[in-house]
């Protein structure tokens, strides 16, 4: 047990659990949405976002970049970034509704058992993942160095790199946008009003459909988001790449409540930061049985998460 | 009448049951001799990852393996011997289940591979209690040659010589003097990354350990750890891709070091996970000769058939199914026979001169240890041989 690793190593352990945990929350917005307002675990989102991740790394390709291009100028960056985000966003947003509509709307119309929608997720998850698996071969796909790493802050020994401080900041506006989003405009309310009870929502003139496909869409932007920060800090993606961030993913969704917008975010970074503490002190073979450890910890102590269920309950 | 149709079907599926069993039984009966003089109708299993994170490893292993068969087919007959693959995917979870089914096939005289020591750790035992001898052109991993398998036969030195290996270049060649170890905790990983431990003594600056290939891509813990014990190098015993993200994301994070891999590494797939800029430099190691350096035509051989160059062991893998097809010539065609004949061989092929000790291991006069380094286009070149200690 390396306690003095962990302090001496505090700062910048911190700093990149952040920017991971900042990833998994974006991520796991896609959990949370579809389980507030559908009770429903969706487990083909981890496919959503390794969808999105290739749509990412395809476009790039085609405009000739590879991971061995040289980084392009501040110009050239934005501009790849915006069009790598768009085909990201776009790919992943369509997965989801795919997904929505040909695995769980058939099941809803006929008012199937909640086990028949878990073993469709399951199933969806993996039909796409090897599908992915085969057109890859299962190779790993490599990231072009959009964006060359530099030190923005140095304090002692922690660097804050650019990269780091674009995860963090993205995440957090958007989190910032979508909860004004949920909560402040019109669409938002229908969907907190489908969250808290969907035949009364039906009856006060909510679209129920059209409502269920937003909180997909939505779900599927978000992870479309996230694959490309994803792919931008780790290297490389492949057909798998969803499955594992996936599993924490969701596990930081109810971490912080699942059905809780803040929740998610709040329990993306402190899963982010617990892994890499658990990596610091007991070396990185157990980042992942400590992190779980960690949320069965909490789950004892806290049900219903750090900041408990919140989208079906009439709050502001 | 529903009866009646059930008990009608019932005694077609059975008739034809019947029919089959006898046209099986019929066809193992004279498959053996029905091509005249030479002993063809056999088969050389491979038995090793054609796909998967590592595929490219077990791929340059079957293809030499087959560009053998391929020449002995051209001398004997067309179909004289053919190679029989199962894709295991370097993984010791599929291994066991695909080794049962192997053994089931009694045309099959010998085994290349497996090519990886996690996924003969749990095959080997399988291949042992049924009698069918292997030759692994690949797994290194010291233990392998101590359970007392009788059919295990190893065409290249362990890793109680290329661990050794490793860490001279890195005190020697590189001078370092703050090394940080790591592995991927597999049999073969961890295994090397001991040995390498163990030789480095005082100057390993750090240890850590990773999750398997595939199941984890987030390494910044590890790269933390690396910057912060102020190691020059990073010895890292695992396969090409996890090293591959390893150094990309040692490179992001401003880290100048070396870093060093054995053979799991030696592979343009580490250059293609790590982007060529990041793994120039990077030295691997591996108990074996450069295949450029094989005799012979091995190497326009191999680049005519598979349009691409041989990879690492490629040409052992060629040596290996040589031995065996020597072995059928010779009229070893029954298991048995052909492991009695693989104690006693001495055959010099293209890479190596091939004489195995009675645990299975290369005889240690003809071990050799080379390493590599990753040039700028991600290409593997030989650097230089180790000396033998």
């Amino acid at each position: 047990m390396n306690f003095s690793g962990l302090f001496h190593n505090l700062g910048p352990l911190t700093i990149t659990g952040l920017a991971q945990g900042a990833i998994i929350a974006l991520f796991a917005l896609g959990y949370t949405l579809v389980y507030g307002v559908l009770r429903l675990i969706n487990f083909a989102h981890s496919e959503v976002f390794m969808v999105g991740t290739f749509a990412a790394l395809y476009t790039w390709g085609f405009f000739g970049l590879d991971q061995n291009s040289p980084t392009p100028s501040l110009g050239g960056v934005i501009g790849y970034m915006l069009i790598g985000l768009a085909a990201a966003i776009v790919v992943s947003g369509a997965t989801a509704l795919l997904v929505e509509f040909v695995a769980y709307r058939p099941l809803r119309r006929r008012n199937a058992p909640p086990l028949a929608f878990l073993i469709t997720a399951i199933g969806a998850s993996l039909a796409i993942s090897s599908t992915v698996g085969v057109f890859t071969h299962q190779n790993i796909k490599g990231v072009p160095p959009l964006i060359r790493p530099a030190t923005v802050v140095h304090i002692g020994n922690t660097v804050i790199t650019n990269l780091q401080i674009l995860i963090i900041v993205l995440a957090l506006g958007l989190m910032y946008g979508l909860d004004r989003f949920v909560n402040h405009t019109r669409l938002g309310r229908g969907i907190r009003a489908v969250a808290q009870n969907p035949d009364s929502a039906a009856l006060m003139g909510v679209n129920k459909g059209r409502v269920i496909s937003l909180v997909f869409l939505i779900g599927g932007l978000m992870a479309g988001i996230a694959a490309v920060m994803y792919v931008l800090k780790i290297g490389d993606t492949k057909f798998d790449s969803g499955f594992n961030l996936g599993i924490e993913a969701f596990t930081a969704a109810v971490l912080g409540g699942i059905g809780n917008l803040r929740g998610a975010l709040l329990g993306g970074l402190v899963l982010g930061v617990a892994e890499n503490y658990v990596s610091g002190v007991f070396g990185t073979q157990w980042h992942t049985a400590g992190a779980f450890v960690i949320l069965i910890v909490i789950l004892m102590f806290l049900p219903t998460g750090l900041l408990g269920e919140s989208l079906g309950r009439a709050r502001a | 009448m529903r009866q009646g149709l059930v008990r009608a079907l019932g005694g077609v599926a059975i008739l034809a049951l019947v029919a089959g069993a006898a046209a099986c039984n019929s066809n193992k009966s004279t498959g053996g001799s029905s091509s005249g003089s030479k002993n063809c109708g056999f088969e050389i299993a491979y038995f090793g990852a054609l796909t998967g994170s590592s595929a490219n490893l077990g791929v340059n292993i079957e293809q030499g393996a087959e560009l053998a068969v391929d020449q002995y087919n051209d001398k004997n007959g067309a179909n004289c011997i053919s190679i029989k693959k199962f894709d295991s995917q370097g993984s010791p979870d599929v291994a066991p289940g695909l080794a049962r089914s192997l053994v089931t096939d009694t045309k099959i005289l010998g085994i290349v591979g497996p090519p990886f020591s996690g996924e003969s750790e749990a095959a080997d035992p399988i291949f042992d209690s049924a009698g069918i001898p292997l030759i692994t052109p690949s797994a290194t991993r010291p233990s392998l040659s101590t359970h007392g398998w009788k059919i295990f036969h190893r065409a290249v030195a362990n890793d109680d010589a290329q661990g050794p290996a490793a860490a001279a270049y890195i005190q020697n060649v590189l001078k370092a003097t703050k090394v940080f170890v790591a592995d991927d905790q597999s049999a073969y990983g961890a295994g090397l990354a001991d040995v390498v431990k163990s030789k480095l003594g005082s100057a390993v600056a750090g240890t850590d350990k990773t999750g398997a290939d595939g199941k984890q891509t987030d390494f910044s813990a590890t790269v933390q750890k690396v910057i912060a014990s102020g190691a020059t190098a990073f010895f890292y015993g695992g396969y090409y891709q996890n090293a591959g993200l390893l150094r990309k994301q040692l490179t992001a994070a401003g880290w100048k070091g070396t870093q060093i891999g054995g053979d799991g590494v030696n592979d343009p797939g580490y250059a293609k996970a790590a982007g060529n800029d990041a793994a120039a430099g990077s030295i691997v190691t591996c108990p074996c000769a450069p295949a450029s350096k094989a005799s012979g035509t091995f190497v326009t051989d191999y680049k005519t058939k598979w349009n691409t160059d041989a990879g690492t062991y490629s040409d052992v893998a060629f040596d290996a199914m040589n031995i065996f097809l020597k072995g059928i010539d010779a009229g070893n065609t029954t298991p048995e026979k052909m492991n009695t004949y693989l104690s006693t061989v001495n055959y010099t092929g293209v890479a190596n001169t091939y004489k195995f000790t009675s645990t299975g291991e290369l005889d240690s006069s003809l071990i050799k240890v080379w390493a590599f380094k990753f040039d700028a286009s991600g290409n593997v070149v030989p650097d230089q041989e180790a000396p033998k200690s």
